[in-house]
């Protein structure tokens, strides 16, 4: 069963008495256990295409399903229900929560969104912390470590819940090129492990080449007839 | 909700700077409400008790009738035989009074042989009044106070004796009209000079009661009015209900009601004034609530302001909007826990502190008032309450909008 399949999805901003159509006609599959780039320029609709797939933003016109669920018709609380279950995310600026310390932080998505009990909490946190190489890290602050390892973190929280896509956009964006090589090696590993889709966005050349399948953007359409160019 | 409470008490104590000025705010509106309601109650206690313990009792039995025309002093108004002797006998059976004073009111002409002026007069027996209204002998600025009074004597009133130059051991001549419209006289020696307070009664002279039914010439045991003093001033209400139904309810041949009976706060006009100052100090509690309630809605709102971000951050990752809502009320209430719980300790500790200081201070011409703050339970739990309560109501607008927050506006946030 395909992770992700859009059909004909568009989206469509409206600021004042323009629209402008930051997505339009895009159709794609993404299989499950992929590893997956969107790339393109700034304002090419990557970010715009990942917060559909996130149902974080809902299209325009389409149909959109993620894990078999058409996630169109989901309302604010089931769409957010429907993340906490099924997705994670890895942002740009890793988005830890500054007062809660690395432990606390992958642990946040089993406390408030799916309520495990404690020491079920404990092994898994534990488990990923041990599989992102922070085993040692897990009492510290996000502002004691450095932005290689946040975004360890981040990759670690938005897998705790097991779930089955992982988001994440422009992850290397605020890290130098080693760090980000890693951080991407970091994600291939956990997909090998877990069995997690990743599917990320970047516009940088040289880390889009650490992609299996690469869907490039422009002015909101997918080239290359919206197929993945397979690397 | 237990996850939702963990959460919210470890943000409030990491956000340790933004806890302690909230909790600060909260603390100082509870301390300034507890301290005022106890300061304020202390002194308005201590006027009731100068109204009750001196002059008026806790409630006064009259014949039916006499309040209406109380300012002529009528003595055909007053309580007699089998009348009096129903009252006495429902007072003497009610465990709950304390003691009761029978007294006749009278008015006369005041004359030191050489000028002469009105007086109103209050015929009281010592022993009975001095159990009645303990603090009446307090008010004796000059002369003998232990026994209040006794036959032959009068205690003048500090303006009359002033006007009429009277000092102590002075002869007088009181004159009087009886019911009947025959006028006596009868001489008295000045026992001492009273001090006159605000109200009914308060600038009246005092004799003996056998002194009032010769120089009135009253053969019978009739007298003007009864002041009762309680045991208990908080049961007033419903002791003066009971004496009400028993007292009230006597009926006369013709079915129509013997007696009256009033409270202090009936009779006196300071209850007016309790009053404005019970209005007063809840116009206070009102200013430092709303105070309160705007402090933590803008501690919260700059909260809500500077967290935007991680709010974007936990709505992504699947927070349920409800959720994020409980959160930020939940801090908001567990601030006003804190914050009351120290407001309430702070104020539980000076209320001790100035009772064991033991301030005193003037007022008027009263020296040496004792300030004797208190505070009761329902007072401290209300107030705790309230504040408890406006501390989450300050909550829920912010909470509110960080619920509703889209999350990726949030995410854009910097």
């Amino acid at each position: 069963m395909p992770v992700v399949e859009a059909k004909q999805l568009e989206k469509t901003y409206i600021a004042g008495d323009i629209a402008v159509k930051a997505i339009q006609n895009v159709s794609f599959t993404i299989e499950s256990a992929s590893f997956v780039s969107f790339v393109g320029p700034s304002g090419s609709g990557k970010s715009t295409l990942l917060n559909m797939i996130g149902c974080l933003d809902p299209p325009t016109k389409g149909s959109l399903q993620v894990v078999g669920k058409d996630i169109t018709i989901l309302t604010r609380k089931q769409a957010a229900i429907f993340r906490g279950e099924h997705i994670g995310f890895v942002f740009q600026d890793f988005n830890l929560i500054p007062v809660l310390t690395v432990f606390e932080n992958i642990e946040y998505p089993l406390l408030m969104v799916q309520n495990w009990p404690k020491k079920r909490r404990t092994e898994q946190v534990n488990t990923l912390l041990k599989a992102v190489g922070m085993a040692d890290q897990g009492h510290k602050f996000p502002s004691q470590i450095s932005g290689g390892q946040k975004q360890r973190v981040a990759v670690a929280r938005a897998l705790v819940t097991n779930a089955s896509l992982v988001l994440a956009d422009e992850p290397t964006a605020n890290l130098d090129r080693t760090t980000a090589n890693h951080i991407i090696e970091l994600m291939k590993n956990m997909r090998d492990e877990f069995g997690t889709s990743f599917i990320f966005s970047t516009h940088d050349p040289k880390i889009v080449n650490n992609a299996e399948t690469i869907f490039t953007l422009e002015d909101g359409q997918l080239l290359k007839n919206g197929g993945g160019n397979h690397v | 909700m237990f996850n939702i409470f963990n959460l919210a008490f470890r943000n409030l104590r990491r956000y340790m700077r933004r806890t302690l000025l909230t909790s600060t705010l909260i603390t100082l509106g509870v301390v300034a409400v507890l301290l005022f309601i106890s300061i304020a109650g202390s002194f308005k206690n201590m006027m009731i008790g100068q109204v009750t313990d001196s002059m008026l009792g806790h409630m006064q039995v009259h014949k039916k009738g006499y309040m209406a025309s109380m300012d002529s002093l009528p003595l055909d108004k007053n309580m007699k035989g089998k009348q009096l002797q129903k009252v006495t006998d429902e007072l003497d059976q009610n465990s709950n009074i304390e003691a009761y004073s029978m007294r006749i009111k009278l008015g006369a002409m005041f004359s030191n042989y050489k000028e002469t002026t009105n007086i109103r007069l209050n015929a009281v027996n010592p022993e009975q009044e001095l159990k009645t209204v303990p603090m009446l002998a307090k008010r004796i600025i000059e002369g003998k106070k232990e026994g209040l009074i006794a036959k032959g004597e009068i205690l003048v009133p500090e303006l009359i004796a002033k006007g009429m130059k009277v000092k102590i051991g002075d002869s007088i001549v009181l004159v009087a009209t009886n019911k009947d419209g025959s006028v006596n006289a009868q001489p008295f020696v000045v026992r001492g000079i009273l001090e006159g307070i605000s109200g009914p009664g308060g600038r009246d002279g005092v004799i003996h009661i056998h002194d009032a039914k010769s120089l009135l010439r009253i053969n019978d045991n009739g007298v003007s009015e009864i002041a009762i003093r309680l045991k208990n001033i908080k049961t007033m209400e419903s002791d003066f209900a009971g004496l009400k139904q028993n007292i009230g309810s006597l009926k006369n041949k013709m079915d129509k009601p013997v007696f009256e009976i009033h409270t202090w706060k009936k009779l006196s006009p300071f209850f007016n004034i309790a009053r404005m100052i019970d209005l007063m100090t809840l116009f206070i509690k009102v200013m430092l609530v709303a105070i309160v309630l705007v402090s933590i809605m803008n501690v919260m709102i700059m909260a809500v302001y500077e967290r935007i971000n991680e709010i974007g951050t936990i709505a992504a990752i699947g927070t349920v909007p409800n959720k994020i809502l409980s959160l930020f009320v939940v801090e908001g209430f567990l601030l006003g826990c804190f914050g009351t719980f120290i407001g309430v300790i702070i104020s539980l500790v000076s209320i001790a502190a100035m009772n064991a200081s033991k301030i005193s201070f003037d007022f008027g011409r009263q020296k040496g008032l004792l300030l004797s703050p208190t505070i009761g339970a329902t007072d401290v739990i209300t107030i705790s309450l309230i504040v408890i309560g406006i501390s989450v109501l300050a909550s829920l607008q912010p909470a509110w909008k960080a619920a509703r927050m889209d999350p990726i506006t949030a995410l854009r946030h910097v």
